[in-house]
């Protein structure tokens, strides 16, 4: 690693771990694991079940990550992507193919502190092969002013007997504009859960839509939305199940706390094409419920130290 | 320690609590008893901050008929509902330390044992995972962990089994043991045995207050001789 390339490395790393990440696993040959920073991949690391590619697309990165035959990581596969000046777009394209029988979770950090006007678009393509399993979980770290565009776009085949299951949070920092596009297709008895978690403040704007087509016989699918909307924010959640399979389940839940002037719109849409298919759907959007809040007020919290606890709690 | 004086709670423009008098002394167990509807809940809650009241509420000398709900619990006031909370998100060990003077592993152990749950429960979510009955029983853990100088429990007994009930009434007891005054609010007579003294409410008036045997035989004479 070039001195000038270890900086770059070394000052996202901080972030990294003040974020929660483990930045041995970044240097460990046991982890497979890549970092980027704006356009460049300032480390990877591929171990003898999971092998990554990467090359240099305008603007940004193409990775393909194949997780082989069978094989079980025992360890996260670490992801890092950060952009540290203030302005800028960066572009990660990114495939995921985890063969046959093949189990992996991802630890993605999405790393924006400085961001006054920055871009961050993720385009995934993922494949999850008979009976393998994918996990992938994306944390994301902002920076106070809100200057941050994040678009990610998913789109996941899940072969019979497989499990594609995601986890998308912004841990710290103001949201800024976010617009998550998730599609997923279950074969037979696989399955899907798909989790948004979002605190929006201020003039945030968060739009998620996510779909879910139960397209095999006894496939199962749940999307869950938490947000909390403090100030001006805005959001629009679109959670969307198909049962098309004999059997198939589907669930859309979405719960939403809004406070001050924030407005929020929830759309669960739940499709059948078979008559023994079933999707089901819960959405609730209100203030903070009363008596949680009196429950905690009793035990001597005031009413802005209640909220906190009942915000995080539904966000955790 | 508290005491109530013409105390009067309106409703949706209707007065539920009319000009109630009583007092609770220190470290003492007081049942408030009274039938369904006989105004019960919301006398407790407006004794906790809930609702407004006109007249005094009086604890340790100082009029808080104008503090706020968590200013009374700092003070050392606190109330159990009768169907607490659930927190999505919210461990069970966490709920507790929000209250808990001595917020260490050990004591919460301790507790939770005491009101009959098992250790493992301080990990689960206090959500719908949980009975109504475990739910009931990680209020009494988090008051007594609180230590207040009242605790007022709203019908801790409504809705469990025999043991529970048994097991309920010993922990209050230990409540009253640590020094704290136990206001318990109840439709049913069974609980009378472990008060010190009781006060009967009937359509929102006190119809009778003072020793607990008196106002034992007059509440199963005449639960409630004004409602028609």
């Amino acid at each position: 690693m070039d001195k000038l390339i270890r900086r770059e490395y070394e000052n996202l790393v901080k972030y990294y771990e003040s974020s929660g990440g483990n930045s041995k696993a970044l240097l460990s040959k046991d982890y497979a694991s890549m970092v980027i920073n704006e356009d460049r991949v300032l480390a990877k690391n591929s171990t003898d079940g999971i092998k990554i590619e990467t090359e240099k697309i305008e603007g940004g990165v193409h990775a393909i990550i194949r997780i082989k035959k069978g094989y079980k990581a025992k360890n996260p596969v670490h992801l890092c992507f950060g952009m540290l000046p203030r302005k800028g777009r960066q572009i990660i394209k990114s495939e995921i193919v985890a063969e046959e029988g093949s189990e992996v979770k991802f630890l993605a950090h999405c790393i924006f502190p400085n961001a006054v006007e920055i871009e961050h678009i993720m385009d995934a393509e993922v494949y999850v092969g008979k009976g393998a399993k994918v996990e992938y979980e994306e944390i994301h770290i902002h920076g106070k002013s809100g200057g941050v565009k994040v678009l990610p776009k998913t789109h996941a085949i899940v072969e019979d007997e497989g499990e594609y299951n995601t986890t998308f949070v912004i841990k710290s920092g103001r949201v800024g504009y976010v617009d998550i596009d998730y599609e997923v297709h279950l074969k037979d008895y696989a399955k899907s859960m798909l989790i948004t978690k979002i605190y929006g403040k201020g003039e945030d704007y968060i739009k998620a839509d996510e779909r879910i087509y139960l397209e095999g016989e006894h496939s199962s699918g749940v999307i869950k939305t938490r947000m909390a909307l403090r100030d001006r924010a805005k959001s629009e959640i679109i959670g969307k199940t198909v049962g098309i399979g004999a059997y198939s389940r589907g669930h859309v839940d979405c719960t939403e706390i809004i406070m001050d002037d924030a407005e929020a719109i929830a759309s669960p849409v739940v499709m059948a094409k078979n008559p023994k298919a079933k999707v089901t759907h819960e959405a609730a959007i209100g203030s903070v419920d009363k008596k949680q809040l009196l429950t905690l007020m009793t035990r001597g919290l005031n009413e802005e130290e209640a909220i906190d606890v009942i915000v995080r709690g539904l966000l955790k | 320690m508290l005491k109530i004086e013409n105390l009067t709670v309106m409703r949706d423009d209707r007065e539920i609590v009319k000009d109630v008098s009583f007092e609770v002394n220190k470290g003492e167990i007081h049942l408030i008893l009274g039938v369904n509807g006989s105004g019960k809940t919301t006398l407790a809650q407006a004794i906790m901050g809930i609702y407004p009241c006109k007249g005094k509420i009086i604890f340790e000398g100082k009029d808080i008929s104008c503090v706020p709900v968590w200013e009374r619990a700092r003070m050392g006031i606190t109330l159990a509902f009768q169907e607490p909370a659930r927190f999505e998100g919210l461990l069970v060990k966490d709920y507790l330390m929000l209250s808990a003077k001595d917020k260490s592993l050990s004591r919460l152990e301790e507790v939770v044992k005491m009101v009959g749950l098992p250790r493992n429960i301080l990990f689960e979510e206090v959500g719908e995972n949980l009975s109504g009955g475990e739910r009931k029983r990680i209020e009494l853990a988090s008051v007594l962990l609180m230590e207040p100088k009242l605790a007022i429990l709203d019908e801790p007994d409504s809705g469990i089994d025999m043991l529970s009930f048994k097991l309920i009434s010993e922990v209050i007891r230990k409540m009253k043991d640590m020094g704290t005054a136990v206001m318990l609010i109840t439709h049913s007579e069974d609980m009378i045995n472990i008060a010190d003294r009781a006060t009967i409410l009937c359509s929102g008036k006190v119809i009778a207050t003072g020793d607990r045997e008196d106002v034992k035989k007059l509440f199963k004479y005449s639960p409630c001789p004004l409602k028609r």
